[in-house]
């Protein structure tokens, strides 16, 4: 570079990016495949030139300079283009030649992200991977029962309840009277969280939702899956699998006209209906289904143009303040379908979670209150919400459980938790871990798609793309170029075999606490951790 | 794993027959603590049928607080019988003043109080008591109720048992529960050991309740005096038998559904499936999760026993019409009632309630499949 160009602000050399490709050059067979694959389209195929000089200490002896070509995989330093670390171009590699490397030290791409003025938006995950939950340990073993829990043969009821139950002094007096009783459903305390139809593509939608009624059907497991907001396809609300789907309601009504249409014609009453007040991930922003996502089907089930980003609708306007905004929507669902679903809604972890609790304990038609944590993921959010917004969920799960003991309405309102259950992987452990601190069940997204479809982000800003339709995997795009690597009934069975190892594993830790016949909501006494200041907070015991 | 005994008889008979038995069965506890149940008194007690009778253990300071306290209220002691352990200790058995049985008459006015304002004044006063007590460290109240005396110490039952005297004619009773206590997960406190009692309502167990802690945090939330205490992770089966049977107005024959609710199949299969169903969701948080065998006393005197659906070697009961004993093992039956038929002796399965009604001529067996006496 001559000394008077001027140096662009934003010019990055490699060492500036989050990640670097490693190429080995004496492997390559220039195949193309790694081009091919790249779904931000980091690298290309380049001619590299190479000057040889040949000189020799002989006097009279000829110099010269010999110029070689040789082609080779560069990775560009645009911001636009970095690399994400997805490693398809070393999947796709037959020779082993290229790979992602983490740039171990602190990338300052983070400074030039948010050119033309546009932070960055990106999908996935908070990228923080400490996690309370991994750090629970279950040091309640019971040794005095007779025998000792067999977790692989012992009979268990691993079921939870989805809906409001009454005190039983409560019940029984609307037994005596004939009065009114809220549904209840029994359900598989680990439920598949709200990923709407617009963020992942159609073959992930349709392994979930075939693998879910496999669970159901062939294995005896009641799980259950939500729809996420947006609307859902109408062959599925008019189809006798719906009694397997929590639908997704968003305070905007998004996607409500699909669903109201179909209420005629539905065989079976829904699981459930989830209001979505909040996520996690993104604590008081709705959702964000950027245009490169919105192609035709996705803009027919959701009444809108193709082509245009769709952030959730802001609350409707006939809804004042959140109080109002949850007794009303949930009254008026309730009565669309008769009083026969259980209607609850799903607000983001946060200090004020409380409040909405309180609320609810005071509405009869309230069946439960799902809460996500700031470590769920999204399809899209901006990058200061992920990493810097949100209330962790251990906490928040536990404050609203102590709530309701105190009021004497424990498991009356049931709490969901969600929002990074099994983000290091180890999930059994961490839904047990909130079960205990009180919740009724959890709720799982992030996971479903690193275990059943293999989603490659990690908790390292690996991937991220999930906003932007390219998803490597197929999982998160609306191009079907992308989607057909991914195949439906693959995804099925990934979701089986997620859902049968989670029940062993559940096994696992209950069965030495000695429960086998109720789900062990609240059993507080199990849970230990080696950090004072945790255990006083959640009250737990502090073990060292 | 405690060790359980329990006998209802026509005639009055004495506690030791219980301790008998209970030493036979001695490997199974470990010296940790010994309670016993007598009601349905014989003489002198026969005679005051009414009188609340008040036990514990109390230290010299503490007599003269409960005299003052009681008097305040315009308690007068109508009989007391004291039972002074020796000048010379035992080994294992902590030294106290004096273990109390004392009946009082009731206060001007209160004979005529309706029995459930009677029952929850009786309740108040025993619960302020053992405030008093915990605070001073000088007092340890084990039941104040009419025709009712509890006797709770640490320490081996027959030992203890000859320590104290407890083979003496004012102590023959019809209905008897005596518990040998091994120490589970707590630490060893008077008030941790069974049987449990409110109300009339009496329970003792063996085993391990895992879902204590849920099952306390419903109970103790439900705002109703007496749910308090729970030193033991047994002591809420008694209070979930006044619950099922007070608040929620069932019979003895709905309890197993309440602490151990059949499988979803059977439950379909029941003939009062919806209303069982709604019974298991809204006391779920009451399901015990222990292997556990359940024997008390309801304020009729009836006597049962039930069994957790983990317990794989249930207890026993046998006898003949007028005396019949409730065993966690069988041995401490053929100590006690060797020469009954012992091809009639019934070991209720994880299905199971064996009742033998304050007549004492049978053992009923109530099956959890078969139809419920309900209250709707």
């Amino acid at each position: 570079m001559s000394s008077n160009t001027s140096l662009e602000p934003s010019a990055l050399s490699l060492n500036d990016l989050p990640w670097q490709i490693e190429y080995n050059n004496d492997r390559c067979t220039l195949c193309g495949q790694c081009t091919a694959v790249c779904p931000v389209k980091a690298i290309e195929l380049v001619t590299f030139q190479k000057r040889i000089i040949k000189t020799s200490v002989k006097p009279g002896a000829e110099q010269s300079n010999q110029y070689d070509q040789f082609y080779g995989i560069r990775q560009k330093t645009s911001v636009a283009n970095a690399c994400i670390g997805c490693a398809m171009c070393t999947l796709a590699c037959p020779n082993d030649a290229i790979r992602p490397v983490k740039n171990p030290g602190l990338d300052r791409m983070k400074f030039h992200i948010n050119q033309k003025g546009v932070p960055r938006r990106r999908g996935g995950r908070r990228n923080a991977s400490g996690s309370v939950l991994d750090r629970i340990k279950f040091t309640r073993i019971s040794m005095l029962t007779d025998p000792a829990l067999d977790a692989g043969r012992h009979e268990f009821e691993m079921r939870t309840l989805l809906g409001r139950v009454l005190s039983p002094s409560e019940n029984m007096k609307r037994l005596k009277t004939k009065g009114w009783i809220p549904p209840v459903r029994e359900i598989y305390p680990l439920i598949i969280g709200g990923m709407s139809f617009g963020a992942l593509s159609p073959t992930m939608w349709e392994g979930l939702q075939m693998g879910v009624a496999y669970l159901n059907e062939e294995m005896g497991m009641p799980v259950r899956v939500c729809t996420g907001e947006g609307g859902c396809p109408p062959r599925l609300l008019r189809s006798r699998f719906l009694k397997y789907v929590i639908l997704q309601i968003a305070s905007g009504y998004f996607g409500w006209d699909e669903i109201i249409h179909a209420i005629p014609h539905m065989k079976e009453d829904p699981c459930a209906i989830e209001i979505k007040y909040g996520q996690g991930a993104k604590p008081g922003d709705g959702g964000l289904l950027m245009w490169h996502k919105v192609n035709k089907l996705i803009a027919a089930i959701r009444g809108v143009p193709p082509g245009v980003s769709l952030p959730s609708p802001p609350t409707h306007q006939t809804q004042y303040s959140i109080e109002e905004s949850v007794a009303k929507m949930i009254l008026s669902m309730s009565m669309a379908w008769g009083f026969r679903v259980p209607v609850y809604p799903k607000i983001s972890a946060s200090s004020t979670s409380l409040a909405v609790l309180n609320n609810l304990t005071r509405n009869d038609y309230a069946s439960g209150l799902a809460i996500d944590g700031e470590d769920g993921g999204t399809g899209a959010a901006y990058s200061v919400s992920m990493d810097h917004m949100g209330h962790p969920i251990a906490s928040c799960i536990r404050d609203n459980y102590l709530n309701l003991t105190k009021i004497g309405m424990q498991n009356e309102v049931p709490i969901f938790a969600g929002g990074g259950i099994g983000k290091n992987g180890n999930i059994a452990a961490n839904a047990a871990a909130l079960i205990m601190l009180g919740a009724s069940g959890v709720q799982i997204g992030k996971y479903v798609m690193q275990a059943a479809a293999g989603c490659v982000g990690t908790e390292e800003d690996r991937c991220n793309v999930c906003n932007l339709g390219i998803c490597p995997k197929g999982i998160t795009s609306q191009d079907p170029r992308l989607y057909r690597r991914l195949d439906p009934e693959d995804v099925a069975q990934r979701i089986v075999d997620l859902f049968v190892s989670f029940d062993t594993e559940l096994k696992k830790i209950v069965a030495p606490l000695g429960r086998s016949t109720s789900l062990p909501i609240g059993m507080s006494d199990a849970l230990g951790i080696d950090d004072k200041a945790i255990a006083d907070r959640l009250s737990i015991k502090y073990v060292v | 794993m405690c060790r359980l005994f329990a006998l209802t008889s026509k005639d009055p008979v004495s506690p030791m027959l219980a301790i008998k038995a209970l030493d036979v069965m001695k490997e199974g506890h470990d010296g940790s603590g010994v309670g016993l149940l007598l009601q349905d008194l014989g003489e002198p007690f026969e005679e005051m049928k009414d009188a609340p009778i008040l036990s514990g253990i109390f230290s010299e300071e503490g007599i003269r607080r409960l005299d003052l306290f009681m008097m305040d209220k315009g308690f007068l002691t109508k009989y007391k019988i004291s039972l002074k352990p020796p000048k010379q200790g035992a080994k294992g058995i902590p030294k106290r003043d004096l273990y109390l049985i004392r009946a009082y008459e009731l206060p001007e006015g209160w004979e005529n109080l309706d029995p459930e304002e009677l029952a929850d004044r009786l309740l108040k006063i025993r619960l302020k008591i053992r405030e008093m007590g915990e605070e001073k460290k000088d007092m340890i109240v084990f039941s104040f109720w009419p025709d009712t005396i509890m006797i709770k110490e640490i320490g081996d039952p027959m030992q203890l048992a000859d320590y104290l005297g407890l083979d003496r004619k004012e102590l023959h009773a019809r209905v008897i529960m005596a518990q040998g206590r091994q120490n589970t997960n707590y630490a060893i406190n008077l008030y941790a050991c069974h049987p449990f009692f409110i109300k009339g309502y009496c329970t003792m167990t063996n085993g391990e309740n895992t879902a204590f802690i849920p099952i306390k945090d419903f109970l103790s939330s439900r705002d109703i005096p007496g749910y308090s205490g729970y030193q033991s992770d047994s002591e809420v089966f008694a209070h979930i038998l006044h619950y099922s049977m007070e608040e929620l107005d069932l019979g003895i024959d709905a309890y197993k559904h309440v602490i151990t609710p059949l499988q979803q199949q059977d439950l379909e299969a029941h003939p009062d499936h919806e209303f069982l169903s709604h019974l298991k969701k809204s006391c779920r948080p009451l399901i015990i999760d222990g292997p556990n065998c359940v024997i008390g006393t309801l304020p009729d005197h009836s006597m049962f026993m039930v069994q957790d659906r983990k317990k794989l070697r249930p207890g026993v009961v046998g006898g003949k019409p007028g005396l019949y004993g409730f065993s966690s093992e069988i041995c401490g039956l053929d100590a006690v009632l060797p020469d009954r038929d012992k091809s009639k002796d019934i070991q209720p399965m994880h299905l199971d309630t064996a009742i033998v009604s304050p007549e004492r001529q049978e053992v009923d067996i109530c099956r959890q499949t078969q139809a419920l006496n309900l209250p709707l």
